[in-house]
């Protein structure tokens, strides 16, 4: 197994999150999204953590387990705001939220 | 190649396709409900190929944080906005499906030139080496050298309980 591999599939799973982010309607798809994109980064930290054995594993792992706390945190702090839009505007269809457009 | 590499490759192959599988049915998914799945099958297999790059522990918490918790929360945010159950056809902005594909395309072109320039001749991972006391490893260094982002992170988990708190309660 190649480091290659490893980092282009981090890359297209990247770029898969990129297409769900712009297309996607749903408030939470799009939260969905992010997370693959997330995801992506922490595949690429453990490969190149897996590539440096000696030197840089402990730190990618560490790093890894960072993204993932703050990826917990966002997506928390994201589902409280689209319950909020929710509650005063019926509709978390992302092109449907627009008051503050010119 | 030996045939732990061959096994590798293969298993390596398998968990790469369940993951560009799960992902691209998160992004296309006709159904809210279905995608948070195929989200969680991404998430698993992900889990999985940290097992298989021997980063045990950061499977475990992917498992535990990401499947358990994260997924969780996100079909609550379904269920709480009133998603439509079922298969609805007005989920994706139709209109920019192409300049979607095109954005992740070009994105998947740059990167993937640029890391191909760098890394394609990097030699095979030599992940047959069992790592003694990696979780040790972990534990200490997030108390030593991470110390700093790992108070942080605590901050932060504080602060976004209690603004979720305050956002998400009636009045």
């Amino acid at each position: 197994m190649r480091l290659i591999s490893i980092l282009l599939l981090s890359t297209a799973l990247f770029s898969i999150g990129i297409y769900g982010v712009l297309v996607r309607r749903n408030a939470v798809l799009i939260l969905m999204s992010i997370e693959l994109m997330l995801n992506a980064v922490n595949i690429n930290l453990i490969g190149f953590g897996t590539w440096l054995r000696d030197t840089a594993f402990v730190n990618a792992q560490a790093f890894a387990l960072f993204v993932i706390a703050v990826a917990a945190v966002e997506a928390g702090i994201g589902i409280a705001i689209i319950i909020a839009i929710y509650r005063n505007r019926a509709s978390i269809a992302v092109d449907e939220l627009d008051s503050m457009r010119w | 190649m030996s045939d732990q590499q061959v096994a590798q490759l293969v298993i390596f192959g398998v968990i790469a396709g369940v993951i560009i599988f799960g992902g691209v049915r998160v992004v296309t998914a006709q159904n809210v409900v279905r995608a948070a799945l195929y989200l969680v099958l991404t998430l698993a297999a992900t889990a999985a190929l940290f097992v298989l790059l021997l980063a045990e522990f950061v499977a475990v918490v992917q498992v535990l944080v990401y499947v358990g918790a994260v997924v969780v929360l996100l079909l609550f945010g379904i269920m709480l906005t009133r998603a439509p159950i079922g298969s609805t056809p007005d989920l994706d902005n139709k209109p920019y499906r192409m300049w979607g594909f095109l954005a992740g395309l070009v994105f998947f072109g740059v990167i993937g030139f640029v890391l191909w320039r760098h890394f394609a001749e990097a030699p095979a991972l030599v992940s047959s080496a069992p790592s003694a006391g990696s979780i040790e490893a972990i534990g200490r260094s997030l108390v030593t050298d991470w110390v700093v982002p790992f108070e942080a992170v605590s901050m932060l988990l504080l602060a976004a309980l209690i603004g979720a708190l305050a956002m998400a309660r009636k009045g």
